[in-house]
């Protein structure tokens, strides 16, 4: 189990460094490079650019800007921002709560969700249900999520008049109950993609087992059929979710910058695309970093549950 | 459909062959074929037939809704027919949703096949790279490098292709790992055959089968990237249209003028559950291993 541990710990960290590789290259790569940012008023001389790229060590060779770069980043100083010369880590940091909220409820939403389709689905096997189901899924991976967020507040904030079309709470009026009215529109729409990713895979998962010898030994010996399904292959179909959840981060992550723009939600997306229209690249190249790195979280953390819940993974490696 | 079948006569040809039947029988991925196929000739001969071009602005009948007068699906806030509007759009993000999938492919391809052929340390780095590129969440990723570039079509195409031939090299890698164990292509390296021949006559042909569906769903990313980074502002600029720029302002008229927000989202969803429901029909379709 340990030797495990930090062989799949290794991995995160060299995977990390390639990360940090590619997040250089496309800062430095970008046509004027970081300096374009000063180049873009129009009212430099080359010499005052010069001069800039002196100061902030951008005339030195690449692999010395990078090794400085990531000494920095290990360090703990991710850069001010062009903004408001915050630092970086302070910057995310007074966002990540809004977005982490917004995606672990939706998380919770599309399991509960998704699991009910998906063990449904495959006990009525081709039935209405599971075809209607699959169907569902497809179109639901098939929207685009903005659209679905404007068709949400559409129906639910301009028709129905139930819900607020967006921010996280009403100015004045902190309470939880309001802040919790603001969460349910973006949670719906952040949670229709990965409840139709849970559904379809809870369905396939749940069929493996199913079909299994053990389930039949069980039947064989008279276990009674609810019995059997919530306690032999319920909890052997849940296993392999702990990796979906886990490989799904990236996804997450992706619409919740897209639902945070259509909701006004200030979270670590919109501060990403305020970011770019900024062109406040410390604070964008930070945010990529970020979430990079919980991305790679996401996966090693799933993958060591996983171990712990299935002592075979650890084992065999 | 099930039941014309019967009476055709069972000659051998593409049309008849099991794989063709078995992607018959998946009525959803007919169904997106047909709607592909209907869609992409709306969208080049559509616009010659209308009445109205898609700059064409009509000032009196600004934000006309639809099925009310001349305009079909009513108008912009300047007045442009959205139909028009939304036809040329197509032609642009079915183009760029095909011509990035071919880019993508040709680089997921190569990566895949060179990292699958040669093992060792070069198919380690390969492969590598490729986990390294999918930490970073692909719309981060696409907005990031648009900000950095002038955007034009040709430069938002290489970059969803840039951004997504990632998941197409590991098919094409494990494909060709699985693949080079086998007799035939042992055989081949075994006549001397150079190791381009190995590669690109006879493991890649025998990987065609994931590859196009990798390919179709390919297709799918791709016009919902360009409909993402368009609507955030930073994919095809206005005027040229694209689904996904036509719903840039649409949030501001939600309440006065539905039908900008609805219509040209309704298109992606067709379009992209179509791509959705015809890569599935080939997956089942080339999978021989179900007959």
């Amino acid at each position: 189990m340990i030797g495990f541990l930090l062989r799949r710990l290794g991995q995160a960290l060299l995977l990390l460094l390639i990360v940090s590789v590619i997040g250089f290259a496309i800062l430095h790569l970008a046509p004027g490079g970081p300096l374009s940012q000063f180049a873009a008023g129009g009212d430099m001389t080359q010499a005052d650019l010069d001069r800039i790229a002196e100061q902030l060590g951008l005339n030195r060779p690449l692999p010395v800007q990078y090794a400085e770069w990531l000494w920095r980043m290990l360090s703990g100083d991710w850069g001010r921002s062009y903004r408001d010369q915050q630092p970086v880590l302070h910057v995310i940091g007074s966002h990540i709560g809004a977005t982490l909220e917004l995606m672990l409820t939706s998380t919770l939403l599309a399991m509960l969700l998704g699991a009910w389709v998906g063990i449904l689905g495959a006990i009525k096997r081709y039935s209405i249900f599971d075809s209607l189901a699959t169907i569902g899924a497809m179109i639901a991976l098939s929207i685009p999520t903005f659209w679905f967020g404007l068709v949400i507040i559409y129906v639910f904030s301009v028709g129905l008049g139930w819900l607020p079309a967006g921010n996280r709470y009403t100015v004045g009026d902190g309470s939880f109950l309001n802040q919790l009215h603001h969460l349910i529109g973006p949670c719906i729409v952040l949670a229709l993609v990965s409840t139709a990713v849970w559904s379809r895979y809870m369905r396939s998962s749940m069929l493996d087992v199913i079909n299994q010898d053990f389930v039949r030994t069980a039947r064989a010996k008279g276990v009674p059929e609810r019995s059997i399904l919530l306690r032999h292959v319920l909890r052997n179909a849940l296993l392999p979710m702990i990796t979906i959840t886990g490989l799904h981060v990236p996804t997450l992550l992706s619409g919740a910058l897209v639902t945070e723009t259509v909701f006004t939600w200030p979270g670590m997306g919109r501060l990403f695309l305020d970011s770019i229209s900024y062109r406040d690249y410390p604070v964008v190249m930070g945010i990529l970093m970020f979430s990079a790195i919980l991305v790679l979280l996401g996966s090693l953390i799933a993958d060591l549950l996983y171990g712990v819940a299935d002592p075979r993974i650890a084992g065999s490696h | 459909m099930s039941m014309a079948e019967p009476m055709l006569a069972p000659a051998p040809g593409f049309w008849n062959s099991p794989g063709m039947r078995r992607f018959r029988r998946h009525r959803l991925a007919v169904f997106g074929a047909a709607t592909i196929l209907l869609l992409t000739l709306a969208c080049i001969i559509g616009p010659m037939l209308l009445p109205y071009t898609d700059t064409f602005i009509d000032i009196r009948s600004r934000f006309a809704p639809p099925f009310s007068g001349p305009h079909i699906l009513g108008t912009d806030p300047l007045g442009r027919d959205i139909l028009a509007r939304l036809l040329m759009a197509g032609r642009i993000s079915l183009a760029v949703g095909f011509s990035a999938m071919a880019i993508a492919m040709a680089i997921g391809i190569v990566v895949g096949l060179v990292a699958g052929f040669y093992e060792g340390a070069l198919g380690a780095a390969l492969m590598r790279l490729v986990d390294a590129m999918l930490c970073f969440p692909s719309i981060f990723l696409l907005l990031a490098i648009s900000a950095l570039i002038q955007p034009s079509v040709p430069s938002i195409v290489l970059l969803i292709a840039m951004t997504s031939w990632m998941e197409v090299a590991r098919v094409v890698e494990a494909q060709i790992r699985s693949l080079k164990t086998r007799e035939f292509v042992q055989a081949s390296i075994s006549f001397g055959a150079s190791s381009k021949r190995t590669m690109f006559r006879v493991l890649l042909p025998n990987a065609v089968a994931p590859i196009v569906v990798a390919a179709t769903l390919n297709v799918a990313h791709a016009i919902l990237a360009e409909s993402y980074i368009s609507f955030l502002g930073f994919g095809i600029q206005p005027p040229t249209p694209s689904w996904g720029n036509m719903l840039e302002s649409a949030q501001s008229y939600l309440t006065s003028a539905p039908w900008l927000a609805i219509i040209p989202g309704a298109a992606i969803t067709l379009a992209v559950t179509s791509f959705n429901f015809i890569g599935d029909g080939l997956r089942d379709a080339l999978d021989a291993r179900q007959d």
